[in-house]
């Protein structure tokens, strides 16, 4: 059995041109700016106040996205050294050490895919904890290397029913974020501006969420992997024009492919979920894998969670307040387990695939029982694969390999 | 010359095994070797051996499966299945029941549990750490300076348990040179170091139905198993060769899709 099998292709996306385009155009933006000072420069953590933040005419960077880049990069494990040794554990969050690693080596993946020196030195850091403490500490860094003012939002967390309470205090923190956010851009804030944006990033939302749900088809016409490079603009150009015009164009296309019976995986015989964060770096080796055992990965809690159609341009405040607190990383136990039953409704999983990342405890949701719960609830199988998000000091890939496709010959012979 | 006999390959982190099946399903020939850095060769070496053994030529084997992380390095194997599924192949060849399979190895220990019908309800790898499995025994036989094969005598002759509280095998290895030094007797500490692998199972899941074990670590130290019954107050089954399990079950795997003449031969 010496020979190996020929590597499945990953079916590309006819829109994939213009992801490239969207993408490279967001950064070249940003480094203008940064270079010119033509446009005030916000940093925002990804599940963050971002559209405030565009509607105050931000531009606004995503730190967590460079993160996944030096992930998928493999510049991660090399960099992430470097924070360690001034004191960020290599327990913490592995988006934040690569990151700073980044930064102290002078190093970005950004050189070698768009010919762009460094990341865009902000005027302002904006934050958002509903994601993981971690990002503050992220921003805090960056406040005191740089001298940038730094501010946030503190969210509530373990959050079961929602109470009104808990969208009164995040309404107001985004509110309260204004005056400072004035005294950056030199400009007064416009209520109008602001809903637009809102509006914007529901629309955005919105398509993405059915471009999510196409995966529901049987065969899936795309696969988790697929989604994790798709959601770009669902992070960085959320609240724009060219958000709204991305997805539109490559749910037309995911709906083509449903049309005419196109699956991601060819003879697509079994599907799966993915619960926790992506392993950037082993990306492509996962979805040859999972494609060559003809199991296709349909959905995940990760590229859900950027679905944010709670937006409503009539109440912008309150209803960030309610999208950004409806989420799942901040809810507890019971919530997100019937949220994951929700999804098994909806897409017809036949397992799951719970991925402890070693430095992410908060996107870790095998760690309290919920795999066993889950398995004995719906009646299918779980299996937990550890690693993590950026370190791949942290993952050891033959007992991955080996895990899945043990896990695969279990759904065969059940 | 009569066909119909069924190899099984198990090329494991530390030792490779080979077993060759008749038609009845029974075991009529093996080898186990250190599978070292030629898996291809030290594959070919077993089978040879394992040939020997049964009396049989290459132009008798029907099919072979091959198993193990050095699975995909066997040449005249005609297809792979994972050592979980192997593992519960073999252990279900022999206990046909419901069970939870605890197999220690070189480098992981697996637990799998099967429902009567020998299906696979759920598995569980260690987690990449390396701690409970032979390479722990193997770092604090250096440790200890006894020879790994002395360990399960040793062991017996405690009289005086001394526990390790670290599960880093790193880490054991410095508690086992501070117990040295505080003046433990060896086969306490050797007792201590059986101990702290039986804890690394007993944290990966809850053991439930009849427990069996397998594997290289329980083969040559079953003195472990005496231990673990007397922990969880329950009988344990053990296979009569528990290192050759996996690549029996690889073995019974090939006759199940033994498409006679399957076997592709060896190398020169």
């Amino acid at each position: 059995m010496a020979e190996e099998k020929k590597r499945p292709l990953r079916k590309e996306f006819k829109s994939g041109k213009v992801l490239k385009k969207l993408m490279a155009d967001h950064f070249y933006e940003l480094d203008e700016a940064a270079k010119s000072g033509s446009k005030k420069i916000a940093w925002c953590t990804s599940v963050g106040p971002a559209e405030l933040l565009r509607g105050m005419g931000f531009l606004v960077y995503y730190p967590e996205n460079h993160g996944a880049m030096l992930g998928a990069t493999r510049m991660a494990t090399e960099l992430i050294p470097y924070a360690n040794a001034i004191g960020y554990s290599p327990d913490i969050c592995s988006y934040l050490t690569s990151d700073i690693g980044s930064f102290l080596q002078k190093r970005t993946p950004l050189t070698k895919a768009y010919n762009i020196e460094s990341v865009p030195k902000p005027d302002v850091l904006v934050f958002n904890t509903n994601q993981c403490r971690d990002v503050q500490d992220w921003f805090s860094w960056y406040s005191r290397e740089l001298n940038v003012p730094v501010i946030g939002i503190h969210t509530h967390r373990d959050i079961g029913p929602i109470r009104e309470y808990q969208i009164k205090d995040i309404a107001k923190q985004i509110e309260d974020l204004i005056p400072a956010l004035e005294k950056v851009s030199g400009e007064k804030f416009d209520m109008d501006r602001f809903k637009e944006a809102v509006a914007l990033s529901r629309r955005t939302s919105e398509l993405w969420r059915a471009c999510l749900e196409a995966a529901a088809a049987v065969p899936s016409p795309w696969t988790f992997f697929d989604a994790t490079i798709h959601m770009g603009p669902a992070v960085v150009a959320r609240g724009t024009q060219e958000g709204v015009d991305y997805y539109e164009l490559l749910l037309a296309e995911l709906k083509e492919r449903i049309d005419s019976g196109v699956g991601a995986v060819d003879g697509e015989k079994f599907r799966l979920y993915w619960e926790g964060m992506p392993i950037w770096g082993k990306l492509r080796a996962l979805s040859e894998q999972f494609a060559s055992l003809k199991a296709c990965v349909v959905a995940s809690t990760y590229c859900n969670s950027w679905i944010f159609d709670q937006f409503d341009p009539e109440e912008p405040f309150e209803s960030m307040a309610v999208a950004y607190t409806e989420l799942f990383i901040v809810r507890d136990e019971p919530f997100k387990e019937q949220y994951i039953r929700d999804c098994h409704d909806l897409f017809r999983f036949d397992g799951i695939i719970f991925h402890d990342a070693k430095t992410c405890p908060n996107n870790s949701n095998n760690r309290y029982g919920m795999p066993e719960r889950l398995s004995r609830n719906l009646g299918i199988p779980v299996l937990t694969i550890n690693g993590d998000l950026n370190d791949l000091r942290c993952y050891s890939e033959e007992q991955a390999k080996t895990n899945i496709e043990a896990f695969i010959e279990q759904l065969e012979e059940s | 010359m009569a066909r119909g006999f069924f190899v099984g390959v198990d090329v494991g982190a530390s030792r490779t095994k080979v077993v060759v099946l008749d038609a009845g399903r029974s075991l009529v020939g093996y080898a186990v070797r250190k599978s070292g850095t030629d898996f291809a060769k030290t594959a070919d070496i077993c089978l040879r051996e394992s040939m020997a053994m049964a009396g049989i030529s290459p132009g008798q084997i029907d099919n072979c499966i091959s198993t193990g992380y050095g699975r995909k390095n066997v040449p005249f194997s005609s297809g792979t299945k994972t050592e979980i599924s192997c593992h519960a192949k073999g252990c279900y060849h022999y206990f046909p029941m419901a069970m939870t399979i605890v197999d220690i190895g070189g480098q992981d220990n697996k637990i799998i549990k099967l429902d009567e019908q020998g299906r696979r309800l759920n598995f569980k790898m260690n987690r990449k750490c390396a701690a409970g499995t032979g390479a722990f025994l193997e770092e604090m036989a250096l440790r200890l300076d006894v020879p790994l094969e002395d360990m399960d005598g040793l062991a017996q002759s405690s009289e005086n348990l001394v526990e390790l509280g670290s599960y880093c095998t790193v880490f054991s290895g410095t508690e086992v040179l501070e117990k040295i030094r505080q003046g433990k007797k060896v086969p306490d500490i050797v007792k201590g170091v059986f101990l702290s692998v039986i804890k690394r199972v007993l944290e990966m899941d809850a053991l439930a139905d009849t427990v069996v074990m397998t594997g290289g670590v329980v083969a040559h130290n079953p003195y472990l198993v005496e231990m673990l019954k007397e922990i969880i107050d329950n009988e344990i089954l053990v296979p009569e060769y528990p290192q050759l399990t996996g690549a029996v079950g690889a073995a019974l795997f090939a006759m199940e899709n033994g498409d006679r003449k399957q076997f592709v031969g060896m190398g020169a």
